[in-house]
């Protein structure tokens, strides 16, 4: 048997806000990895995961190629609706993240969690770029199936890289705003109710089905505070090649998701002790 | 000595409820204490104090010296937690449960390695490490955590209710590994527990807590001793807590409970 160390590690100098910063990006690099850990061991989630998405870019995405209801100019409408699933898919797996915390609660795992020397704020950003990296995984899916029916996306790398930021940061939104309602409900069927609630008139309420230009007025309006809506604009011009405000669309999901990991970071003591 | 645990006067309550009431306690470093009394007795809520879950207290604590409500990353860094829960990952490998704490402690890249292999040798789950958590039996998780509370190499371990839901033999052989490991590190062992015997066994000093109050602090051999020469410590526990055994615990215990439920379900 090799011995136990019997003193802790000296303490990292990690007092004031570079130190937090360098505790983030190191805790989010650990969870990142425990999250591909988790899915190199359990890969049937990304397979039942993709059924949704496979149905909207099958059934909807071919039938409303065929019927031209929708006009999107000289873009296909399946190359057209294809980012917006692929959105739509991340967005399905960040929103109900706040129940997997939940759950952590409920296991201890939390309290375990909280009791390591992690600022708050690092393990909010932790965990949230950690579901940004399963909805990663799973993107990498249902881009495989939009290319086996034909989409046509772009090869170039620092597109794609961009495409990989774009999901990222959507997904730390979205996982950041479940842990925040997990904060406020303090439990996991509410979570679930909520989350059921949110979901699709977020998705309706954004372009990733329709071009903003045919929404009703009231419809832009929320369109235009829906950070989803910015996913999918960059999305769609970084792999389909659509105009696209790619500086107001990255600064929008990056000030969005920066604040909400501040709210969701103040919710999360909240959330321990519920 | 600097003591390694010193509550004065520490309160807290839930609303309207108080769960701990004034609470003095001093823990002398090395020692193995047992922290007794029914659910609702407030030991829960002590731990999740000295533990930094709870906000800065009315009252003072401190672990080895450091104020737990000025200097709570110092403070983490000290400490080693084992929820009531089976938390491991059933996902994960045994090495990478351990190995994750590894990474959140700041352990170096360079003995990361090693400390997670010495962590799990110590628990005697070495030669299992590569396999997922969730095919290890009871006894083995409960082990798992131990190594992931002591692969930082903690000086105060906290375990609340740590055997609950165990078989007598898993019991004995996390109790084994939890006396192996602190005679080896020379760590304080603070641990919650209803189990009479094992506190008799195991820790060399228990508190009987009771309505947020520590009743009696001593050896089990003293609290015996004082309460007549065929006592057992089950009586004592009877003597200072009235009929709190009989189900006198309205105080938070359904959570407790439905927490031991869940672990005695998980471990089968």
């Amino acid at each position: 048997m090799s011995a136990l160390p019997v003193a802790p590690p000296a303490a990292s100098a990690d007092a004031g806000p570079l130190g937090i910063v360098r505790t983030a990006v190191s805790r989010t690099g650990t969870m990142c990895l425990v999250e591909l850990q988790k899915l190199r061991h359990d890969r049937t989630e990304l397979v039942t995961r993709a059924v949704q998405p496979a149905l909207w870019l099958l059934v909807f995405g071919q039938v409303f190629t065929r019927i031209r209801a929708i006009p999107t100019g000289s873009t296909p409408y399946l190359d057209f609706l294809a980012p917006g699933i692929l959105a739509q898919s991340a967005l399905f797996i960040a929103i109900f993240y706040g129940i997997q915390i939940i759950w952590e609660r409920d296991a201890g795992v939390l309290a375990k969690l909280l009791v390591t020397p992690t600022p708050r704020i690092a393990l909010v950003a932790a965990k949230a770029f950690a579901a940004g990296v399963r909805a990663l995984a799973q993107a990498v899916v249902v881009l495989l199936l939009a290319l086996l029916l034909g989409v046509h996306t772009t090869a170039n790398p620092l597109k794609l890289l961009g495409v990989v930021v774009a999901l990222l940061l959507g997904s730390v939104f979205f996982c950041c705003l479940s842990i925040t309602i997990a904060g406020l409900v303090l439990s996991r069927d509410r979570l679930m109710g909520i989350g059921q609630a949110i979901t699709m008139p977020l998705f309706f309420a954004s372009n990733a089905l329709y071009p903003v230009q045919l929404m009703p007025g009231w419809l832009q309006v929320i369109n235009h505070v829906n950070p989803l809506s910015y996913e999918v604009e960059a999305l769609r011009g970084l792999l389909a090649g659509t105009s696209a405000r790619l500086t107001l669309d990255f600064g929008v999901l990056l000030v969005a998701a920066a604040a909400m990991i501040a709210i969701a970071s103040a919710l999360l003591p909240r959330l321990a002790r519920g | 000595m600097t003591p390694a645990v010193r509550c004065t006067d520490l309160r807290h309550s839930f609303g309207d409820t108080v769960a701990v009431d004034g609470l003095d306690l001093e823990i002398a470093p090395g020692e193995v204490f047992g922290l007794l009394g029914p659910n609702g007795a407030g030991k829960t809520t002590t731990l999740r104090m000295i533990t930094t879950l709870l906000p800065a207290p009315p009252g003072t604590v401190e672990v080895l010296g450091l104020d737990v409500a000025r200097q709570r990353t110092a403070v983490r860094r000290l400490i080693g937690y084992v929820p009531q829960q089976l938390s491991a990952d059933g996902t994960l490998t045994g090495r990478e449960n351990v190995a994750l704490f590894a990474r959140l402690y700041d352990l170096p890249r360079r003995t990361r390695a090693g400390q997670v292999a010495a962590a799990l040798d110590a628990v005697d789950l070495g030669e299992v490490a590569d396999r997922q958590a969730k095919t290890f039996s009871g006894g083995m998780l409960r082990r798992l955590e131990l190594a992931q509370a002591l692969v930082s190499a903690p000086r105060l371990l906290i375990l609340d209710e740590p055997t609950v839901g165990l078989d007598p033999v898993a019991r004995e052989s996390v109790w084994d590994r939890i006396e192996a490991v602190r005679a080896a590190t020379g760590m304080t062992v603070l641990v919650t527990t209803h189990a009479m015997q094992e506190a008799d066994e195991h820790c060399e000093r228990v508190a009987l807590m009771h309505r947020g109050r520590v009743r009696a602090v001593g050896s089990p051999a003293e609290l015996k001793g004082a309460l007549g020469p065929d006592a057992a410590l089950d009586d004592v526990f009877r003597h200072y807590t009235g009929d709190a055994l009989t189900g006198d615990s309205e105080n938070g215990g359904m959570r407790d409970v439905r927490a031991a439920r869940r672990t005695a379900r998980r471990v089968g």
